[in-house]
């Protein structure tokens, strides 16, 4: 009864603005692996550090500064974001996701001072944007500008961070993520590493929030709320579902990264489908949490019934 | 002390150390360690359970600061530096094989982490096309089979196998001292006894001074040219050449119960 009442053609027309959103979040789960799996850290500095490239971006733009320079600064004081959480932890010594949640909530205040209220708009017509709601759903060009630019530039995103993590400086990092011990052992200064780290995810959240603000228009003082469950979604269902088709390729580590991005797309369909299937809008973020906790159940699913062959090391 | 005599590969001046201290746990670990290592000293270790004999060597690594006490190596007063500082004179093979190695990262990755040993990390190329056919060579000396899986995650090795790419990798840059913590100690009986062949081959080649670490007294008397015994924190005996290599198992377990009292009976100690 309630099916009949649904139009798969409004589906349908919801996916390219579900794809837009999961490209553009997508950047932001790039920042949120390199946290959460290579350095091992649970950052939620993410929730705070995307509103303030969001409200950095949008302010800057009102300010009449290019939307392409705002963007750069999302990232660039994003990165302030994370070198605060990791001072917080390295030097004064607090666990990691606390400190997160110290800089994530005063972030809160940060971003209510930098747009002196709640939220802030600009306006497509008035400034020439990176991206908007609006090129969507206008003529095909327009279209194929803005999915040709946003995919371009995720996979230019993802070639640098795949050359930066096999220099010296990005093995450097991945080996304090893994076994500090080792790092330790073999000269690496794992508080400069983890600052590092930190400072470079958080500058993609800052960008991905001037991206975003951009795209809707407007930046909120709320709209990082609940951010790093999306990252942590797109991470998960990317490593579930195309784990091992990554582990298998030559360059691994960047068909890992896509496979965030690709996570990240698909995390918005299934939002889009439960929207489309008329669940109220308000129990979005009740969902997103059961998508997270049932994607991070499966490995351990798997792993419970493929123990059986394998024998004790 | 400037005209402080060279020549000490490592020198402990009354090196303390007291865990948890004022309170309930609290655990006097180092309690005025003295010891001098001449260059090429190869030293082996023995002591009862909480003798001090890893907190001894962990002390040198810097994994935490010492209350009082000084160490120098090589000439060079590292009391005050950080773990990572020290790394730079240091090498060092861990009890649990997990320690050493990063698992997530591949046999070659590893070893030119190691081989950056006290330099600075730069946005140079992690592991150039030269030092993958030097490190195929080095592998294949292990005749392990390793040769062949350079970009093989270390996760995916043995024990052993990962405590032989970690000897390798801390010989990479040769350190002033190469510290040897129970190494074999979580390994079955043979792949212990290739491991320590390939300690004391690595250590030959390269003359190295080292410390090494062991509950198997006959281990202790038959490597090394030099042998220390700790106890309750402190080196109780020490001896070096033709009166080292004369030593017998029996002698070290009278030399034992001598200063327990009597009383000592380490089950670890007489099994072996």
């Amino acid at each position: 009864m309630i099916l009949l009442s649904l139009n798969p053609l409004s589906l349908f027309r919801a996916m390219p603005g579900a794809c837009a959103q999961g490209l553009i979040w997508g950047i932001m789960a790039l920042g949120v692996y390199i946290t959460y799996r290579l350095l091992d850290f649970a950052d939620l500095t993410v929730d705070g550090s995307l509103a303030l490239g969001g409200a950095t971006a949008v302010m800057l733009i009102r300010a009449g500064v290019n939307p392409w320079i705002a963007l750069i600064a999302a990232f660039a004081i994003g990165m302030l974001a994370g070198m605060i959480t990791g001072l917080l932890h390295t030097v004064l010594g607090i666990p990691g996701i606390l400190s997160s949640i110290l800089t994530q909530i005063s972030l809160y205040s940060i971003n209510l001072n930098i747009m002196g209220k709640s939220n802030q708009a600009i306006n497509v017509d008035q400034y020439k944007l990176v991206v908007s709601l609006r090129y969507i759903s206008g003529d095909a060009l327009s279209k194929f500008m803005f999915y040709g630019g946003v995919i371009g530039g995720c996979l230019v995103l993802i070639a640098i961070l795949y050359c930066y993590f096999g220099t010296e400086q990005g093995q450097a990092i991945r080996a304090t993520g893994c076994n500090m011990n080792m790092a330790k052992a073999q000269g690496i200064n794992t508080n400069f590493h983890t600052v590092l780290a930190l400072m470079i995810s958080n500058g993609l959240v800052g960008l991905c929030g001037g991206l975003y603000a951009q795209y809707q228009g407007a930046a909120d003082v709320n709209m990082g709320r609940g951010a790093i469950v999306i990252g942590l979604a797109a991470v998960i269902i990317g490593e579930v579902l195309f784990g091992k088709f990554c582990a298998k390729r030559k360059m691994a580590f960047a068909f890992t990264l896509m496979s965030v991005i690709v996570g990240a797309i698909i995390y918005y369909i299934v939002i889009a489908f439960v929207l489309w299937l008329k669940m109220p809008s308000d129990d979005m973020k009740l969902f997103s949490a059961l998508v997270v906790a049932i994607f991070l159940w499966i490995p351990e699913l798997k792993g419970k019934h493929s123990k059986k062959g394998v024998a004790k090391q | 002390m400037s005209g402080e005599n060279r020549g000490y590969a490592l020198e402990l001046k009354n090196v303390h150390k007291t865990f948890n201290a004022g309170t309930i746990n609290e655990k006097v670990a180092l309690e005025g360690v003295e010891l001098q290592l001449e260059d090429g000293d190869f030293v082996t270790i023995i002591g009862g359970n909480g003798a001090g004999k890893s907190t001894m060597l962990n002390a040198i690594a810097g994994v935490w600061p010492v209350d009082t006490g000084s160490i120098v190596i090589g000439g060079t007063d590292v009391t005050s530096l950080p773990e990572h500082k020290r790394a730079k004179y240091l090498g060092r093979v861990f009890q649990d094989p997990m320690t050493g190695t990063a698992k997530t990262m591949s046999i070659e990755e590893n070893m030119a982490i190691a081989a950056r040993r006290g330099k600075r990390r730069s946005l140079k190329w992690g592991v150039t096309k030269e030092e993958k056919e030097r490190y195929k060579a080095m592998l294949k000396t292990l005749d392990l089979g390793l040769e062949d899986r350079l970009t093989s995650k270390v996760g995916l090795l043995s024990g052993g196998q990962r405590q032989a790419v970690t000897l390798l990798m801390a010989s990479l840059q040769k350190p002033n001292l190469l510290l040897l913590d129970e190494h074999t100690a979580a390994l079955d009986p043979k792949t212990a006894a290739k491991v320590l062949a390939l300690s004391d081959k690595i250590i030959e080649e390269n003359g190295l001074t080292a410390m090494m670490v062991t509950h198997n007294m006959k281990d202790a008397i038959t490597h090394g040219n030099r042998l220390i015994m700790m106890h309750e924190g402190r080196v109780i005996y020490d001896v070096r050449g033709e009166e080292k290599r004369n030593l017998h198992v029996s002698d070290l377990l009278a030399k034992f119960e001598e200063v327990s009292g009597g009383e000592f009976a380490n089950d670890r100690m007489i099994l072996a």
